[in-house]
């Protein structure tokens, strides 16, 4: 059904060729695959430390490397994945490319800063790799003081340098994307006809904006307190070590909801379009987006409850860290009731999307252990807090950012991907995920402590489970790799809309022309409105 | 009630309390996780694709729904909240009665004192049935003194003071572990709690004695460092007196006063000039740099044992 | 009347010059409440270690030169005033006012610049720079004392920096208006580089009395 036209037809992709038309492009969907190529990178660095730690995590006395080694496997593998994977991920990758398609617009509302954005991450991830291979770091992704600032003899200011930029980068296109959703909107788009995944990813800009400037003041201070020796964490010139983690946390804890919000957007989308219905509880998912932004800010305390932190603080943290539970328990009251009496289609987007929804209701329930005081108090440290975020950040984000990738992948690229193979690699990487992390509650509630090298042997059992899971999830991560570079050559060619989805974006050819649309849609319809995307249509109950 | 498989031996008085909040827990997590799991499965198989033209009727929602799964998590994270907060607040207020440890952590080992003097390096003795209260500084980076088998934890900070307690409820050897990463031996920074029965306690105690007990050490590091030369004890020198000092409040010049427990002597000796005693010049000089945690622990025994027995609600420092 | 500049600078991503406009003002908005957190990091150190040493602060405080802090807090404003009557002579179009009003602007914020790298010198002369050779003889407590020092170097110095990419804008700026790129009708990036300026005047003075007049009004 493609016609000889439509396959020499001009489209972002070929309209211009040779390596300054991507390193200087403007056009948002370019930018989105030079970010998806940059944080592929990080992703599979990252994962080659995090195979070399379960590897070593084998045998209670290891042997493959040295304590030395081990602590900074750990430490780059938490940099690579949460600053140069996981922050940029969904929003720079599916974000610059479908938020300002999904709002009938020609582009985002900066062009050129969003260019720039890319420029920065690649330039941090530079420091930052630079970092690794001069030897490495090895103070922890969190840097804790005063043994980051005045104890450790490895690479800490680069790695600070490089996440410093990369700040900036994120920063740029929160601030982009705050602007674009603001003034952007193509005619009758009104704020409560926007797909829900826009939501989710202004919500998470305005952490963006808010959160990550405490980040870079706070390396900053480091680098003073490292290069200068100010005093300013130093307990023995009258300074606090624990008012690093105060700061530190302020913007790690909105973090994890830039981590978490845009993947909620994205199974938003492929609940809704797989289900054919419009998704229960509309208003309800979106205000629950910004709940979570808001609140986000005010719970960083929670990762200080044994730090000598004040018994009062904490039990105040404890308290809000479960009022930021609800709005995601909402949301996952939303997508389930969405199924109820809807066209449920088993595509590989929507197992992903079911994937999701199952790993991060077990990861999000874990957290209440964790607000919990008298439980965290015993857990905090341990493996239980690592199979928590784990569950939340693989077991949610990335299942999603590869449901998002797969359902937006003939959009993007004019292909399809296969279905078979993909439908078996989102079965292979569940259950590989749950084999890795599962048994880690187990280890943490029996006491085992986080970023130990060498262990005691009663805890050997779970840790080689969780080895076997990791080389499991590695080959399940393995094969989209393969395939969707596969499918860019012998792919079957994708029509407009492939999965009968209603957003503005599938209005377009795939891939689209350069600037989205032909003219500036006008909106009528609600989203999610599924009559009239499908040819013929039967009702169902 | 017993425990679960899966979790570490129950040996301190918080253990069973702690693993009750964790059945309550698990009981909720997995009574939603099924209700999820289980619904997304049914509703994905009955109402399957049959059709790629299904149309099925658009549907917006239900205030009463959305009502009730908000408030029905909100009061069950409630409950979760105050049940965790009652076993924290108890956990930060050691009984008067706590028989007293002090713990200096440092790169990569615990040195911990009893009150009679006896040392020991990454394993401590105590005695079965009685709160036991460890007032822990840091030598260097942050540490935590974790003991998975009393679910207790708490960070050695350098520069404060920081406690926890826990009562053994029975006898055993249990894990130690430093829980904050402070480098590369982290992972070795480990060792054992050894609960004994209290006869078996009082041997040990007895055995191996250095003979001087904490407070006579501190005695006389107190005199080695000349300290006597101004803190006399009949209040005539320059300083304030230091008998009967623990425990009180002290009037500090230029207003307010302050709790003289082990924080405040701690930074009498390290940063004398930060709080001054209402009446007295600022003249002490700083000890930094001259005695090592140990020996400021020694000093701050020594100090404690010139104020009458039992100090009043020695609830500690943090 | 048609102007050269009139319709030269609408960028393809938007629909009409009024949407850019409104764009780019929320744009550089956001910038600043950026830079609020940013700054704001630093005010959260500083009150922390205030409320600790409130005596060591204060000592610290009145050593510094209060008579130049005040002189270049005025030269600031001035600046910040020159800088509106800059805005006010694009929006009536008046091409040379403007630069006029840019090059005073620019010329108080180097006096404001050179002011600074003075007291700096002088702090270093004293030796109150932290780092190795660092003393400060009104307390005792040399380890806060620097602390101060380090909260003093780090807020003045981050805020010199932005003073500094401030005189760059206010440079391209003339250079811009001298090539009559600005009329009544665009002038967008006079409006928005004036915001950035006046917050870089606000942070001045919110500076100058937290870090100068730390309890001048006691006489000790």
């Amino acid at each position: 059904m493609i016609t000889a036209a439509e396959q020499t037809r001009v489209d972002y992709l070929n309209e211009s060729y040779g390596i300054k038309s991507w390193l200087l492009t403007k056009d948002h969907k370019r930018i989105g695959l030079l970010y998806l190529a940059t944080i592929t990178l990080f992703f599979f660095l990252g994962g080659a430390f995090a195979t070399l730690i379960r590897v070593e995590l084998l045998t209670p006395q290891g042997g493959l490397v040295s304590s030395e080694t081990y602590n900074k496997l750990f430490t780059m593998h938490g940099v690579a994945m949460i600053f140069f994977f996981l922050i940029p991920s969904i929003p720079a990758t599916l974000g610059n490319f479908f938020l300002p398609m999904m709002i009938g617009a020609r582009d985002l509302a900066f062009p050129r800063i969003n260019l720039l954005s890319w420029y920065l991450l690649v330039i941090g991830g530079l420091f930052a790799l630079f970092a690794m291979l001069a030897g490495g770091v090895d103070t922890g992704w969190t840097f804790y003081t005063p043994y980051s600032t005045t104890y450790s003899n490895s690479w800490v200011i680069a790695t600070a340098v490089g996440i410093f930029i990369a700040g900036f980068s994120s920063i740029l296109t929160g601030l982009n994307f705050i602007v674009t959703v603001h003034r952007m909107r193509a005619p009758g788009m009104t704020w409560f006809r926007l797909p829900l995944f826009v939501w989710s990813n202004y919500a998470t800009a305005l952490i963006q904006v808010l959160g990550t400037p405490v980040l870079a003041v706070t390396i900053v201070l480091v680098f003073c307190e490292r290069f200068f020796h100010i005093g300013i964490f130093d307990p023995a010139l009258g300074g606090d070590p624990v008012l690093f983690q105060h700061l530190f946390w302020f913007y790690s804890h909105p973090a994890v909801y830039i981590m978490v919000l845009p993947a909620m957007g994205v199974i938003s989308e492929l609940v809704s379009v797989f289900s054919r219905k419009q998704v229960f509880g509309y208003h309800f998912v979106a205000f629950s987006s910004m709940a979570i932004a808001v609140l986000g800010f005010l719970v960083w305390g929670h990762h200080l409850f044994v730090s000598t932190q004040s018994v009062y603080a904490g039990m105040v943290f404890s308290f809000l860290s479960y009022f930021v539970a609800i709005p995601s328990a909402i949301k996952v009251f939303n997508w389930t009731a969405t199924l109820y009496k809807g066209s449920i289609s088993y595509a590989t987007p929507m197992l992903y999307a079911f994937g999701f929804v199952g790993l991060f209701t077990i990861g999000g329930l874990t957290g209440l252990f964790v607000a919990s005081l008298g439980i965290d108090v015993h857990v905090t440290d341990t493996y239980f807090v690592v199979a928590h975020f784990h569950y939340i950040m693989v077991g949610g984000t990335i299942m999603a950012y590869l449901g998002g990738l797969h359902y937006w992948w003939p959009k993007m690229t004019g292909r399809m991907y296969p279905e078979l193979w993909a439908r078996l690699s989102a079965l292979v990487i569940f259950l590989g995920f749950n084999l890795t992390f599962f048994p880690q509650f187990i280890l943490g509630y029996l006491g085992m402590p986080r970023r130990y090298h060498n262990y005691p042997p009663e805890f050997q059992v779970l840790h080689v489970l969780s080895t076997a899971g990791a080389s499991v999830l590695a080959v399940g991560y393995l094969m989209p790799m393969i395939y969707f570079i596969w499918s860019l050559r012998y792919g079957k060619l994708a029509p407009a809309n492939p999965w009968g989805a209603s957003g503005l974006e599938w209005k377009t050819p795939s891939p689209p022309p350069l600037h989205n649309f032909d003219e500036t849609p006008v909106v009528t319809q609600e989203a999610y409105d599924y009559s009239g995307v499908i040819g013929e249509e039967i009702e169902v109950g | 009630m017993g425990r679960l498989p899966f979790t570490p031996e129950q040996a301190s008085t918080f253990a069973p309390d702690v693993d009750h909040l964790l059945y309550f827990l698990l009981a909720v997590t997995v009574f939603f996780t099924l209700l999820i799991f289980g619904a997304i499965f049914y509703f994905a198989v009955r109402y399957r694709r049959r059709s790629e033209r299904e149309l099925p009727h658009a549907s917006h929602g239900g205030m009463a729904l959305e009502i009730l799964w908000t408030v029905i998590p909100f009061g069950l994270t409630m409950v979760m909240f105050t049940w965790g907060a009652d076993i924290f607040f108890r956990e930060s207020r050691p009984p008067a009665d706590a028989m007293q440890i002090y713990v200096v952590g440092k790169q990569w080992m615990w040195k911990l004192e009893h009150m009679e003097g006896k040392r020991e390096i990454n394993e401590l003795h105590i005695p079965l049935g009685r709160p036991i209260k460890l007032t822990m500084t840091s030598e260097d980076v942050i540490h935590s003194f974790f003991v998975p088998a009393f679910r207790t934890k708490q960070d050695v900070v350098p520069g404060k003071y920081s406690v926890t307690w826990f009562q053994p409820t029975k006898t055993g050897k249990f894990h130690l572990f430093c829980a904050e990463y402070c480098g590369t031996n982290h992972s070795h920074m480990i060792g054992y709690v050894y609960v004994m029965d209290p006869a078996d306690y009082a041997n040990w105690l007895r055995g191996n004695q250095t003979g001087a007990s904490l407070a006579d050490t501190g005695a006389k590091l107190f005199q080695d460092l000349a300290c006597s030369n101004c803190h006399k004890a009949d209040n005539s020198g320059r300083c304030p007196s230091l008998t009967n000092l623990f425990g009180s409040a002290v009037k500090l010049a230029g207003g307010g006063t302050v709790k003289a427990d082990e924080g405040y002597l701690r930074e009498s000796i390290l940063q004398p000039n930060a709080k001054i005693v209402a009446g007295y010049q600022a003249v002490m000089p700083t000890f930094q740099g001259l005695v090592t945690e140990e020996g400021v622990l020694q000093l701050v025994e020594y100090i404690k044992s010139l104020a009458p027995q039992p100090a009043a609600a020695a609830g500690g420092a943090h | 009347m048609a102007s050269h500049s009139e319709s030269l600078a609408l960028r393809e991503q938007f629909d009409t010059e009024a949407q850019q406009k409104e764009a780019s003002t929320l744009g550089m908005w956001i910038f600043l409440i950026t830079e609020v957190m940013f700054f704001g990091g630093m005010f959260l150190a500083y009150t922390v270690y205030r409320s600790w040493y409130p005596h060591v602060f204060a000592v610290a405080s009145s050593s510094l030169n209060v008579y130049i802090g005040a002189a270049n807090t005025v030269v600031l404003l001035c600046s910040s005033f020159t800088m509106v009557m800059a805005v006010r002579a694009a929006q009536l179009g008046k091409r040379n006012a403007i630069i006029w009003f840019l090059i005073l602007t620019l010329v108080l914020g180097g006096v404001f610049l050179g002011v600074k790298a003075y007291e700096w010198n002088e702090k270093f002369v004293e030796h109150h720079v932290p780092g190795a050779g660092f003393h400060f003889e009104g307390v005792p407590q040399q380890g806060p004392a620097q602390i101060f020092f380090s909260l003093y170097f780090a807020m003045t110095g981050l805020h010199a920096m932005h003073m500094v990419v401030g005189v760059g804008l206010l440079i391209f700026l003339i250079v811009e208006t001298r090539k009559g790129k600005y009329s009544a009708s665009y002038m967008t990036p006079v409006d928005l580089i004036g915001l950035y300026w006046h917050f870089v005047d606000i942070i001045w003075i919110f500076l100058f009395p937290l870090l100068y007049l730390i309890d001048r009004h006691l006489k000790t």
